[in-house]
């Protein structure tokens, strides 16, 4: 609690004074046009040692069973920590993976993860990736062992948790504290919104913003640009993946997977939980012409909604303005 | 009853106050003490040995065990005036390929004499959505799902000629919490009252519980492995939770 409203009170301040002249304080900000977050590191207590600590783990390609595949891998910060160009995941020994990796980013706020919700807390969301024979194909037994005895990794824990002992859970808390202080909410958007000097709209994104206030926000709900809800936007006839019922058990749920974020769309190519769009063009013509009705799909979808060309130059103007070139060039988050 | 609670309420800060000045010696009220229990497995009243020996299921098919492991959870104590106490951070994880796994201390225990003991077969509902955890809830342990965020409570893992799925084999991880497929189950059992769990500073004693891992598969519904011999939650894993419920431990007997 207190540490929360040590954080908000930053969200509040300026950036300047969170920087020291030695070295910069990693800090969880909350912008002010969010809410409060859902994670808030009370049990997890943030500092530049378990965030240093944390990165170097999640660009660690040693932790995989052939040593080629680190978080980063699949999470590239260049694409918003997705895996550009890649429909489906790609892991050790080339395995193709059943899901397109979904980009790292306001983690903090979300209560579940994964396209179909199955995984509940940030903190164990990295525990499927490791142990997945097609993504990271090791166990949490080998990455202990080798980060036991692997320099600098006994000293880093030393320095973030004061023993050098490791175990899952400090590996854990250690990777959620990079993870979770990925906050992207610094784009063109986020500027006008919260109505920062010398920042507007041009007038095909303003047009753009309406549209999609009229036919998107219904579920890719402002100010993360989803509602985190399990819905099917019509896809397919039949979904060859469950999504959602997979989890629930639920025919009703069947095909259903959680509205994506469209923050940094730009960068997140390809699209949808299978990667099947490359272009932004091709979600857009979709939603236009190429709904099917699959037997759960969104009620407010059963029609598509149709788009004219300049309707969809204009949504895709608005699109682009929830780029935020700020967080993607961060050097904080970078491998260094 | 409700006047001597008002009562009992407002007496406690004086209570406490005037505790602070006295001598710590002289509070022998809350003296604290441990026991240990004794997880014994075993199959239809035959030692549980894993990997070789065949066993039978209510269904007269044959099966062998692989691995056995199990949480116990939430211990709670009463005694016979309805006073409980709930061991904190109670959480055990029963391995029957390690045999310090099947015999647990808990420490800390006010003394006195218990005459019930309840527990979670599983873990609690909380617990299964937390963030990461250490010890006997480690995801190390092979027990938590990482796609579908929970613990499995109980594992059975081991071979029948009667399963229908690759190799024979029978994989029966028991979990999940969500209604309607809430696998949690709580086993309470009395406890003699001739001769209650006397925790005592002097003393430490043991509770020897039975085991009977062939509990999965009887009491509510009989289990064929060529019907059912592979649940990973769900609504098949209810069906074995609500045989395990009541069958899978018997109190047997304590050592005071
Ligand atoms: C082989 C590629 C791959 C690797 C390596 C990988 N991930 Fe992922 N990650 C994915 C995919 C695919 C998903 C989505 C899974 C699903 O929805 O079923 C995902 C989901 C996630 C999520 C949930 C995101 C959300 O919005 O729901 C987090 C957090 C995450 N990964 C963190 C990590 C961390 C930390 C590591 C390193 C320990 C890691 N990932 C390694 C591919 C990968
Ligand atoms: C009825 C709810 C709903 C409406 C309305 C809706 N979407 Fe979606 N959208 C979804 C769902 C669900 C997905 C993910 C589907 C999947 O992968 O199976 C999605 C995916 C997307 C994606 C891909 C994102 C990614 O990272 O893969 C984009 C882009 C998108 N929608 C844009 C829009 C736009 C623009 C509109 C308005 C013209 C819109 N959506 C209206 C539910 C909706």
């Amino acid at each position: 609690m207190l540490f929360l409203s040590i954080a908000l009170m930053y969200a509040c301040s300026k950036n300047e004074d969170e920087v020291t002249p030695e070295e910069k304080k990693i800090t969880f900000s909350v912008p002010v046009n969010f809410p409060a977050p859902v994670y808030n590191f009370e049990d997890n207590k943030l500092s530049n040692a378990g965030f240093a600590l944390g990165k170097k783990l999640f660009y660690e390609a040693r932790l995989s069973a052939d040593k080629s595949v680190s978080c980063g891998s699949c999470h590239q910060q260049f694409a918003a920590f997705t895996q550009l160009d890649h429909k489906v995941s790609h892991g050790v020994n080339n395995c193709q993976g059943k899901r397109n990796t979904p980009p790292l980013f306001n983690l903090a706020w979300q209560k579940a993860f994964f396209w179909d919700g199955g995984v509940k807390n940030i903190e164990t969301s990295p525990l499927n990736a490791i142990t997945d024979a097609c993504e990271m194909g090791t166990d949490i037994q080998t990455i202990v062992a080798f980060l036991k005895n692997t320099a600098p990794y006994p000293d880093l824990f030393k320095q973030a948790y004061g023993s050098t002992e490791i175990n899952s859970q400090l590996i854990l808390k250690s990777i959620t504290q990079f993870t979770a202080v990925l906050v992207s909410g610094n784009s063109k958007y986020d500027k006008v919104m919260r109505k920062e000097s010398a920042v507007s709209f041009t007038s095909a994104e303003l047009a753009g913003y309406n549209l999609f206030k009229e036919k998107c926000t219904s579920c890719h709900a402002e100010p993360f640009f989803t509602d985190f809800s399990y819905r099917s936007n019509g896809l397919d006839l039949v979904s060859t993946d469950e999504g959602r019922s997979h989890i629930t058990g639920v025919a009703s749920d069947l095909g259903k997977f959680r509205v994506p974020t469209l923050r940094n769309i730009e960068y997140t190519s390809p699209y949808m939980h299978d990667g099947r769009f490359y272009s932004l063009d091709e979600v857009l013509e979709h939603y236009n012409s190429g709904v099917k009705a699959s037997v759960n799909l969104d009620v407010q979808l059963k029609n598509g909604i149709p788009l004219n060309t300049t309707e969809k130059v204009q949504i895709k103007a608005f699109l682009k303005t929830l780029t935020d070139n700020e967080f993607i060039k961060n050097t904080l988050y970078s491998e260094s | 009853m409700k006047l001597s609670q008002y009562f009992l309420a407002l007496l406690c800060p004086i209570i406490l106050l005037s505790s602070c000045k006295k001598n710590t010696d002289e509070v022998a009220a809350d003296t604290r003490s441990t026991f240990s229990i004794e997880f014994e497995n075993q199959v239809n009243g035959s030692p549980l040995v894993l990997n070789t020996t065949t066993y039978k299921n209510a269904k007269g098919e044959d099966f062998k065990i692989n691995v056995f492991k199990y949480y116990v959870s939430n211990i709670k104590l009463s005694k016979a005036d309805g006073t409980t106490y709930l061991l904190p951070e109670s959480y055990f994880l029963i391995d029957a390929s390690k045999t310090e796994s099947t015999n647990i201390t808990l420490k800390d225990v006010p003394t006195g004499d218990y005459t019930k003991i309840e527990y979670t077969i599983g873990v609690d509902y909380a617990r299964n959505f937390a963030g990461a955890q250490t010890g006997a809830l480690d995801p190390i342990n092979g027990m938590f799902w990482t796609w579908n965020s929970g613990y499995i409570f109980v594992k059975l893992e081991g071979t029948s000629p009667q399963s229908t799925a690759t190799g024979n084999t029978i994989t029966f991880h028991i979990g999940g919490v969500i209604d309607p497929n809430n696998t949690i189950r709580t086993f309470t059992t009395e406890i003699n009252a001739a001769n209650p769990l006397r925790v005592r500073t002097d003393g430490k004693p043991n509770m020897h519980f039975k085991v009977n891992a062939a509990a999965l598969f009887t009491g509510k519904t009989d289990v064929s492995f060529a019907a059912l011999n592979m649940t990973m939650g769900g609504a098949n894993s209810v069906i074995v939770a609500n045989n395990y419920a009541n069958g899978l431990f018997r109190l047997d007997h304590i050592h005071n």
